[in-house]
Order: C-alpha cells, then sequence, then structure tokens
C-alpha cells in the first residue's frame, strides 16, 4: 500500500501517522505540501491533525480550500481512500468530503486524554480488523470535536451504518465526550472510502506508548489496499 | 467600496459559546438576560464600485468562506 500525507502549514500530527504508516506497510509514507497538486499516485491519502492555518474563522475552513485539496477530492470521487483525523476530520467536512460539522467541544475545553470508542461496524477498509462491537481506548486531543449535523443527516449516517466509531465508556455503554451528536466519533461517507474521525489511531500503535488499540485500523488499511 | 457581513448560528444549533457568556452575565447579575447567541463580523475593503456586484462577490465569500451553511447564517450589508 502506498500513501500520502498532505501538510498543511500548522499541521503537527504528521510523524506519528507517518510511524504508524510505515510500521503497518513498511513503506515510507510520502509527505505533500498542501500548496502544489502533485500528489502522488498512491492507494491512501491521509490528512493529518493539527492546527491548519491557525484554525482561524473555522478549524479546517482554510485547509479546505487548499489548492491540494481539489485533488483530494478528485482521487476521493474516483474511490481512492482517504483517512481524515482530528484536523484532518474538520478540513474533510469544511471541503465536503463528509457531512456534518465539527463545532467547539460543549464544555469549551481543549480535551486531551484517553478515551474509549466503540467500533460500531467492521467495515473495510477501515475497520476490517476490529470485530463490531469491540472497544478501544485511543486518545482525542482537540478544542472542536462536538459533532454537529441536522436530524436528518444523523438519523441517515446511522441508517446507512455509516458510524463506525462512537464514544464510550470502558463496558461499550455511550459516553459524552465533546457534546458530540449522539456520541459519533467517526464517520464514512456515502461510498465507503473517507473515513472522518476525531480521536487519534496513530498515537496508540506502540506498546511502549500505553498500548496498541489503534494499530488494527493501519492493519486493516494496509490489507485491505496492498498493491 | 466597504462590505460588512455578519455570520451567526442557525436556530437550533447550539451555542456553547453563547451559554459561556449568559452564564457570566447572570452571576454579574444582569438577571433580565434571557438567551445569549454569539456571532461573527467580518468587514471587507473591497476594489469594486459597483454595489451590486460587490454584494455578489461578497455571496460567493460567504458560502464559499465566510460562512459554513450547515450551521451558520449569513447578512451582508454594502456601504457606497
Amino acid at each position: 500500500m502506498k500513501s500520502a500525507i498532505v501538510i498543511f502549514p500548522g499541521t503537527n500530527r504528521e510523524r506519528d501517522m507517518a510511524l504508524a504508516l510505515k510500521r503497518a506497510t513498511g513503506k515510507e509514507p510520502a509527505l505533500v505540501w498542501h500548496s502544489g497538486q502533485d500528489l502522488p499516485k498512491v492507494d491512501l491519502i491521509v490528512l493529518p491533525g493539527g492546527f491548519a492555518h491557525g484554525d482561524y474563522l473555522r478549524c479546517g475552513a482554510m485547509a479546505a480550500h487548499s489548492p491540494i485539496m481539489a485533488e483530494v477530492k478528485k482521487r476521493a470521487e474516483r474511490g481512492v481512500t482517504v483517512l481524515a483525523v482530528c484536523n484532518g476530520f474538520q478540513a474533510a467536512t469544511e471541503a465536503g468530503l463528509l457531512p456534518g460539522v465539527l463545532m467547539p467541544n460543549a464544555g469549551l475545553k481543549f480535551i486531551c486524554r484517553d478515551v474509549h470508542l466503540k467500533v460500531e461496524r467492521s467495515l473495510r477498509p477501515f475497520t476490517g480488523r476490529y470485530n463490531a462491537g469491540t472497544v478501544i481506548r485511543v486518545p482525542v486531543a482537540h478544542h472542536d470535536g462536538n459533532f454537529y449535523a441536522d436530524k436528518e443527516t444523523l438519523d441517515r449516517l446511522e441508517g446507512e451504518g455509516r458510524v463506525l466509531f462512537r464514544y464510550c465508556g470502558p463496558d461499550g455503554s455511550p459516553e459524552d465526550v465533546n457534546g458530540s451528536a449522539r456520541h459519533i466519533a467517526g464517520i464514512v461517507n456515502e461510498r465507503g472510502n473517507v473515513l472522518g474521525m476525531m480521536p487519534h489511531p496513530e498515537d496508540l500503535v506502540d506498546p511502549l506508548l500505553g498500548g496498541t488499540d489503534g494499530a488494527g485500523l493501519f492493519q486493516g488499511l494496509a490489507e485491505s489496499l496492498a498493491a | 467600496m466597504k462590505a460588512k457581513v455578519h455570520v451567526t448560528l442557525k436556530n437550533g444549533v447550539l451555542d456553547p459559546q453563547g451559554k459561556a457568556i449568559g452564564n457570566a452575565l447572570h452571576g454579574m447579575g444582569f438577571g433580565a438576560v434571557k438567551d445569549v447567541r454569539q456571532g461573527k463580523y467580518i468587514e471587507l475593503e473591497l476594489d469594486e464600485r459597483d454595489p451590486k456586484k460587490a454584494r455578489e462577490e461578497v455571496e460567493r465569500m460567504c458560502k464559499q468562506l465566510l460562512a459554513n451553511t450547515v450551521i451558520e447564517n449569513y447578512r451582508i450589508d454594502v456601504d457606497a
């Protein structure tokens, strides 16, 4: 699997993402600056976390209009897999790759801690390595992770099985973290090739860092997208 | 030509910042405050003389960047 990580001015989670991808695929991902359109031919495009363009105006609003995003959208429409984490998720919603908006956390505080997530669905290429209902522990680090969409959109997401991750307690019961509608932590687009999630699976792929609960996502991607 | 844009949250969209401001005002003794909604105000200096064209241009800016129409409304005032 070949992958590329898009870097915006203010992106700061690309290194952990690169390590997680390297570990799962054995290949170094390409790091691509946002200002060009020369995205290499890859099986996976990653929009990583950070504070692109200072998160001024709205989180991800300006990243969504970076020159490279037109190409990312084109590839996504062609079916290329896109993983959008944290600030990347915010940019993906702003760019129209995913529905909804990430609003300021209900408590108005930056939340930086481990949370539990219930894997709602085992769906390739993202969550195929997890069984549905599995509870994993991964960190969040965000100020604007409060997922909002109107009721029809939320119903459609649920009805079409597009909620892949939900915030929960250690026992899997739904738990509020940031005010997200229906405790949603991660969703896919209609076609199932774009995943947006606020938590950071790339930060939990090494026992030295406290666990490997996030590794399954990258192993699953590597398996599903093996060329 | 100057354009003024007010971006406000749509009705029904929860506004945690507005709520926090409301709570603070209550704490300060402003008991009459029933609800607070916080928005954004953006001033644009435009190199354009035709107010109609200016408004259309700002309208496009609002739709593409200045407001997220999933959660926000916008109002444009153009000063000649």
